[in-house]
């Protein structure tokens, strides 16, 4: 089974919706609409020539600058047959992100959901008990997201501009920028 | 008196609710069980998990690639050479190192050492909780064994950091070789006897079969992998389907169940067992003379600290390694390797940037402990708990 022939029997099906895709160290990745994930899951699990019926992972993603696609879902799909594997990805608006869930296709979906909807607040319509697992119950937050830093916001000596990481290198313009 | 006769009827319909856990002693770690229990049957049962969550994937995204390796060690505790390998190649895939066959050979040896000693802890700890301690007792000297070769090569034991990015900190040393041909010889034998103890022992299997199975297509629905997919009935195993580290120069065999009960799971690891010391053997046979214990990659592998000292090049790689200015590639790159209880998987998106933009552990007893209940129930109590015993779920990587 190549890359190839999983992408072309998939667009086969799916006439559109199917929003990007790459290759990434070997693995493809398809960006797909949220109301396609689950359809294109289904349909990846019971095709025969595809028969990807193993669900490896499920995280969440947050891309704070990608405007209105700020959250994404990302299932790791598994042939173990035949030894394949590709990525599925949704990207979801950060004011609604909801999603339908995959419990019903996969029970082991569930937790990884409920962890996704902990760190990430990502809503899994449909989902049976979807609460938090990982924090406490009394939390306010979805620690994930990047809008929550994981030391003092405030420190400034730990910059990506202080290693050469900066896009103009700023730090080396601006040696004395302030903090 | 006929009120107090209605009363009896009423309860004899009732379940009781119990507690298992936080702290039971007979849970082996932090694992809340709440139980409906009818008499000695599970009714139904709601796990409770996140007592030791330490927020690993926020930390990650803040430390350097190579301060990654420590957190690693916290995941599955009973065997963590295989997540810091596991995490080494990770990152090796990203930033495309490739490494001398000596070395992979070196990690094999550890990683089939660590899957021993992961092993032997859950077989020898489901003969405690059937009430057989005697064995239990013998093989952690036998862990302790393992543990002392650990020490020998990377100074630690139980939270090992073992290897590095691009190869091993260090080669084995003399007594390291010493100690591992010691085990090597003694193990079998003492090994051999623990099984006797236990595998055809009437009232071991009296205990242990039947309890807690799960069908083959349950268990894949449940992303089941590693000792517990193979005790229900499937070959899955990530060292064959996807060979990492010149596992595809080995030959061994891969132990598969059927009934997928806490006796399956138990003969499955103890068949792997006796698997990993192949492996064992024939890497320390096939262990090439030249190779060197790292890969020529002075962006990832620290240089000696003499040359530090006293050489410019090796100064200033040396800073940017600590620094995190190494370059990684942008990408996104998923890597597992078969840990002592499953599919230890890393999804790693990098940025380009100094720490990963998202890292995500594909934790195996996570994803497996969901389908405890549907395990238990109609199951006994003490069945409950050689079940959850038995799955090798570990505090550590469950909550992560």
């Amino acid at each position: 089974m190549t890359n190839e022939f999983v992408l072309e029997t998939i667009k086969e099906h799916f006439a559109e919706g199917i929003l990007h895709t790459e290759e990434s160290f070997g693995m493809l990745n398809i960006t797909v609409t949220k109301d396609l994930v689950l359809p294109m899951l289904h349909f990846l699990n019971k095709d025969e020539r595809l028969g990807f019926n193993f669900l490896t992972d499920l995280c969440g993603i947050h891309y704070p600058d990608n405007k209105g696609a700020e959250l994404g879902v990302i299932y790791h799909v598994h042939n173990m047959a035949l030894n394949h594997r590709i990525r599925i990805k949704a990207f979801l608006p950060i004011e609604n992100p909801s999603i339908k869930t995959a419990c019903n296709l996969y029970s082991a979906a569930n937790w990884m959901e409920r962890e996704t909807f902990d760190f990430f607040g990502i809503i899994f319509e449909g989902h049976p008990n979807l609460k938090r697992i990982l924090n406490m119950d009394e939390m306010t937050v979805h620690p994930m997201r990047k809008e929550f830093p994981l030391e003092d916001p405030f420190r400034t000596d730990k910059e990506d501009r202080f290693f050469g990481r900066t896009q103009n290198n700023e730090a080396l313009i601006n040696p004395v920028h302030g903090a | 008196m006929s009120k107090h006769l209605n009363l009896v009827e009423e309860l004899s319909e009732e379940t009781t609710t119990l507690n298992l856990g936080p702290t039971h002693p007979a849970t082996h770690g932090i694992f809340q069980n709440i139980l409906e229990i009818d008499g000695e049957i599970v009714k139904s049962a709601e796990q409770t998990v996140g007592y030791i969550h330490r927020a690993f994937e926020k930390l990650a995204e803040r430390r350097n690639y190579y301060q990654i390796t420590p957190i690693t060690d916290r995941l599955n505790y009973c065997s963590s050479p295989i997540n810091n390998m596991g995490w080494h190649m990770t990152v090796e895939k990203l930033a495309g190192i490739k490494l001398p066959k000596r070395v992979e050979y070196l990690r094999v040896i550890i990683m089939e050492l660590a899957r021993i000693s992961d092993h032997l802890v859950c077989n020898s700890v489901i003969g405690v909780d059937t009430g057989a301690l005697t064995g239990f007792t013998y093989m952690f000297q036998e862990r302790e064994n393992i543990y002392e070769i650990f020490e020998e090569i990377c100074g630690s034991r139980l939270t090992t950091n073992i290897g590095r990015i691009g190869g091993m900190e260090r080669d084995f040393t003399p007594e390291a070789w010493n100690k591992l041909n010691r085990f090597m010889a003694e193990f079998p034998a003492k090994f051999e006897e623990f099984n006797n103890l236990l595998t055809r022992n009437r009232i071991f299997m009296e205990r242990t079969k039947g309890a807690g199975p799960i069908t083959a297509e349950r268990a894949l629905n449940y992303g089941f992998t590693g000792p517990n997919l193979r005790a229900a009935g499937v070959d899955y195993d990530v060292r064959v389907t996807a060979p990492y580290s010149s596992y595809e120069d080995f030959e061994f065999d891969i132990p598969v169940g059927t009934t997928g009960d806490t006796y399956d799971r138990f003969l499955v690891r103890q068949e792997e067992i006796r698997q990993s010391l192949r492996i064992i053997r024939q890497a320390i046979d096939k262990m090439p003379k030249e190779g060197g214990f790292h890969a020529d990659v002075p962006l990832f592998y620290l240089p000696e600290k003499e040359l530090v000292y006293n050489n410019m090049e090796a100064l200033i790689y040396h800073f940017k390694i600590i620094m995190g200015e190494s370059e990684v590639p942008a990408g996104e790159v998923y890597h597992s390797v078969e840990g002592g209880n499953g599919e230890l998987g890393f999804y790693l998106v990098s940025d380009g940037g100094r720490t990963p933009y998202r890292l995500h552990f594909r934790r195996p007893c996570f994803i497996y402990y969901q389908a405890y209940p549907e395990m238990i129930k109609d199951g006994l109590l003490s069945d409950a708990i050689l079940t959850m015993s038995s799955m090798n779920v570990i505090a550590g990587e469950l909550d992560a």
